[in-house]
């Protein structure tokens, strides 16, 4: 069991709030991403949650029980760090073992964990070296690992592939995927990549200066994001933004329309513009579009277009696709 | 480090360097040499080759009562670092791992407390020792040293532990650790080196410290320090027996600090040297 | 570990050390202001009384004053300017591949682990004495007089005794920094078309700046103090020439048993080390990152 309830949670670091007042429900077994710009206070809610840190008012529950004034220790949960944390002094067998060594678990047992664990993730030739002598992704195993072996209630982790490189960090996001849908239980995982954000989560709390902009699943933060923050920032390329007049014809303070959303045309269209950057992925190309009047847009069209540099074409949204924002920067529906 | 480089450039900084090294070097190693000459060598002036005796040495164990300064060298700077170390380890430890924006304020005035000349308050502590009886005593003594060395150990201490990653320590915490396994199961095994060289240069700074051990003690608690001061005028053929005593004064710490300087030099950079 | 429990906790572990020090700071203060203003013989239990600055006049009006002021400042810039220089020197030479590094390392920080006494005997019995000396050995070999150095250059001979002793301290330091230089950077300065004194001023000394105030900030400590030297080695002699104010407040108050011109003398002392110490202070708060 592993819900996880933040009831108006307020934290503030000498005397500045970083976070004001949060509340979430995160339910039992699911996989929760927090996602938000840098420093917008994901590792503080984090912490707050794992009991390294004091919440300044507010309370935290797990399973219904106040756990506010636990500390780390006696709260069952498992934290895996960016930096990996691991023991230095310690073999990775030590470093699996250390919680049940805590926990006073029985030798054998114990070592049949580290041994279950260490098979799972591919450890088990490492089992005798220090973390030094492990690559990144090893010692990210190994962080896993001490996690995993003493079945917490629920899994943190803050920003664990950001130290490594782009190839094993797509490889990571699916073993920790795939490990979530074998042990089903609750995670909580921090990360300011959107897209790690997409693919992951079952739900998604987007973080803006530490408020909720929206909790909700993938594909309801992409279709029908709350505000103007969770349109920006959901979604890749970024979702294009138009005011003024663009936008007063639509009845809105500003307009959004995503890059996928853009039809493009050599005869006719909605907006004028000249094609300023092509870049060619293979599969899609994204073309940046300085549009008269309204500034560069993206878009997004097949992989195998002859578009050049210099071109003289219209955009035009797709009928239904387009996102309405009041002054405020909130969603009009 | 790339590129090789010649042969040649690299013998002659091999030369150059050792020359220096050497010149360095050099007021050690012929108070060692003229150590090992008799009398009537040291007397007759500038020789690299002596006759290998031990006769100075001899002379110095026998007559001069060089064991028991020896002995209280020994006592006051083993002494005076322990109690340092126990009173500042939980202070560095505090301010590495729970710092707060007066932190650095703190340990700056620390070091500031160094910076108070000793002859300036000698004055007072001499009344105050000889009125409390503790003129010429190893309590005294160790004391005092703790109080000087005091700073720089905290100082020393702090640099080490705030090497130690926080995310190690909540990561302990997170697995289940309470404070005290936190503390030995993993503060201390990556704390114990630099705990250790800092035992190590503060027992150096102790054992060489010349002002508070020469003033405030006279006969039965004078150090080394007290020992070797007194052979400031020349007595009769005496330059073999003041190289065999200088020998044995600084041997022990300088064998001490031969097998510890890398870790000594880390330490001793403050933090300041990444 | 930000929590109210550990905060609370790391007040208790820091007390003793900040009750301790601060005790040792304000207690021998106190009582040297104290005795700064009264009247006390160590000889002649009669005289007391306040003196008003009757002791600072007596201090400040010896002929050893001003002596003493500019020998201690000529001590600490003196020993300071030879070991950062050649500290500096011996580190580039140091940094150099060459055979032997470890045992090199080993000679050079000897010195370090010598005690002043030591130190002293053995510069003035068995280097400097004009009869029998190494240096005068030297000078023969070369058909010159031999110098008599602790006599006619009492000053620079404490200088250089102090600096040798301290030599080790700035080049181990300053070589440290110095190879945690990055090989990138000194090869990216090398690419710009930078040759070897303009590496060295633009990126090599810019990088040695925090190591260069450590050596300072820490030499300057002991440097204020020196005083088992001057005693084994020239007794501040001759005249006043190596008399520097740890030396002369020591003759003043304990041997000359006027208790209140020593701690006048001391207060003296503690403006200088006061002065020097908010200078260096003020340099140092923003090279070491506390
Ligand atoms: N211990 C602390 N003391 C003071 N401010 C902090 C502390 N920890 C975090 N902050 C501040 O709180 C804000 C949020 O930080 P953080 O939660 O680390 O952001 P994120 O993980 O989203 O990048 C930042 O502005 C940061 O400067
Ligand atoms: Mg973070």
């Amino acid at each position: 069991m592993g819900s996880i309830t933040l009831e108006h949670v307020n934290k503030t670091f000498g005397g500045h709030p970083v976070i004001p007042d949060v509340s979430l429900e995160i339910e039992d077994g699911e996989f929760v991403v927090f996602v938000g710009p840098s420093g917008c206070g994901k590792s503080t809610l984090l912490r707050l949650i794992a009991g390294l840190e004091d919440t300044t008012s507010g309370a935290i529950k797990l399973d219904g029980v106040d756990v506010t004034d636990k500390g780390p220790a006696h709260r069952g949960l498992a934290m895996v760090f960016q930096s990996y944390a691991l023991y230095p002094h310690m073999t990775v067998r030590q470093n699996i073992a250390f919680p049940l060594k805590m926990a006073n678990i029985d030798k054998a047992i114990a070592e049949q964990k580290v041994a279950d664990a260490a098979r799972v993730l591919n450890l088990t030739d490492y089992l005798d070296r220090k973390p030094r002598a492990l690559s990144g992704g090893q010692r990210q195993r190994v962080a896993i690992g001490r996690a995993i072996v003493r079945q917490p209630k629920a899994f943190l982790f803050d920003e664990p592939l950001s130290n490594l490189d782009a190839a094993l960090r797509v490889n990571m996001r699916i073993e920790i995927t795939e490990l979530h849908q074998q042990l089903k239980t609750t995670m909580v995982y921090v990360t300011h990549d959107q897209v790690e954000a997409m693919t992951m989560a079952n739900r998604i709390v987007v973080l803006n200066a530490g408020r909720v902009e929206q909790f909700g699943t993938p594909l309801e933060l992409y279709k029908s994001p709350a505000n103007r923050f969770v349109a920006g920032f959901i979604g890749s390329p970024k979702m294009n933004f138009l005011e003024g007049a663009a936008a007063g014809k639509y009845q809105a303070e500003a307009i959004g329309v995503r890059p996928e959303h853009v039809r493009i045309s050599r005869d006719a269209g909605e907006w004028q513009g000249k094609v300023g950057v092509a870049e060619h992925l293979g599969s899609d190309t994204f073309l940046h579009v300085h549009v008269d009047g309204v500034g560069l847009q993206t878009v997004r069209t097949g992989g195998e277009n002859d578009y050049h540099p210099g071109e003289q074409v219209w955009l035009s949204p797709e009928p239904g696709r387009i996102y309405r924002f009041d002054r405020a920067g909130q969603a009009l529906r | 480090m790339a590129r090789a480089v010649s042969t040649r450039r690299k013998l002659t900084m091999t030369i150059l360097v050792w020359l220096v090294a050497l010149i360095v070097f050099f007021p050690i190693l012929y108070t060692i040499i003229t150590s090992l000459k008799t009398e009537g060598e040291a007397a007759a002036g500038f020789s690299m080759i002596p006759s290998f005796t031990f006769e100075s040495y001899a002379a110095v164990l026998d007559q001069q009562d060089y064991l028991r300064p020896f002995f209280n060298s020994v006592v006051i700077s083993i002494g005076s670092t322990i109690v340092a170390l126990l009173i500042a380890v939980p202070a560095a430890w505090a301010m590495a791992f729970t710092p707060t924006p007066k932190t650095r304020d703190v340990l700056m005035w620390m070091l500031s407390t160094k910076m108070m000349p000793a002859a300036g308050v000698l004055v007072p502590m001499y009344l105050i020792f000889l009125n409390t009886g503790l003129l010429d005593t190893l309590l005294g003594l160790s004391i005092i040293l703790t109080l000087v060395n005091l700073p720089i150990v905290v100082w020393m201490l702090y640099t080490y532990f705030k090497e130690i990653p926080v995310d190690i320590l909540e990561a302990a915490r997170m697995d289940g650790a309470t404070l005290g396994k936190e503390l030995v199961y993993v503060l201390l095994p990556m704390a114990v080196p630099g705990i250790a060289s800092t035992l190590l240069l503060n027992v150096i700074l102790a054992w060489n410290e010349a002002f508070w051990t020469l003033r405030l003690s006279t006969d039965d608690a004078a150090p080394l320090t007290a020992f070797i001061a007194s052979f400031s005028s020349p007595q009769g053929q005496f330059l073999a027996k003041l190289s065999a005593a200088s020998v044995l004064a600084i041997l022990p710490i300088l064998l001490l600090g031969w097998f510890s300087q890398k870790q000594l030099v880390r330490g001793l950079t403050f933090g300041a040297v990444k | 570990m930000a929590t109210k429990q550990s905060h609370r906790l790391a007040r208790w572990m820091m007390a003793p050390s900040v009750f301790v020090l601060l005790i040792w700071m304000i207690v021998p203060l106190a009582l040297t202001i104290w005795f700064a203003f009264q009247r006390y013989r160590l000889t002649n239990p009669n005289i007391k009384g306040f003196a008003g600055f009757a002791n600072f006049e007596f201090f400040v009006t010896d002929p050893a004053f001003w002596p003493a002021i500019i020998n201690t400042l000529l001590i600490v810039v003196g020993v300071l300017v030879i070991t950062v220089g050649l500290g500096i020197l011996l580190a580039l030479m140091l940094d150099q591949p060459i055979w032997g590094q470890g045992i090199v390392r080993i000679l050079m920080i000897s010195p370090f682990f010598v005690m002043p006494p030591v130190a002293a005997v053995v510069w003035k019995h068995e280097l400097m004495n004009p009869t029998w000396g190494v240096f005068a050995a030297v000078s023969r070999f070369f058909g010159q007089e031999p110098v008599n150095w602790l006599g006619n250059y009492p000053l620079l001979s404490i200088i250089v005794i102090v600096a040798w002793q301290w030599l080790p301290f700035a080049t181990l330091i300053l070589l440290t920094a110095m190879q945690s230089l990055s090989e990138e950077q000194k090869e990216a300065a090398e690419m710009d078309g930078a040759n070897v004194f303009r590496r060295f001023w633009y990126i090599i000394l810019p990088h040695l700046a925090r190591a260069i105030t450590v050596v300072i900030l820490i030499q300057t400590i002991y440097l204020l103090g020196v005083y088992a030297e001057i005693q084994i080695t020239t007794g501040g002699g001759p005249g006043f020439a190596s008399t520097n104010l740890p030396f002369l407040i020591y003759n003043t108050g304990v041997l000359g048993g006027n208790i209140g011109a020593g701690a006048a003398g001391g207060l003296v002392a503690v403006v200088l080390a006061n002065i020097v110490a908010i200078f260096l202070m003020r340099a140092v708060g923003r090279n070491l990152d506390a």
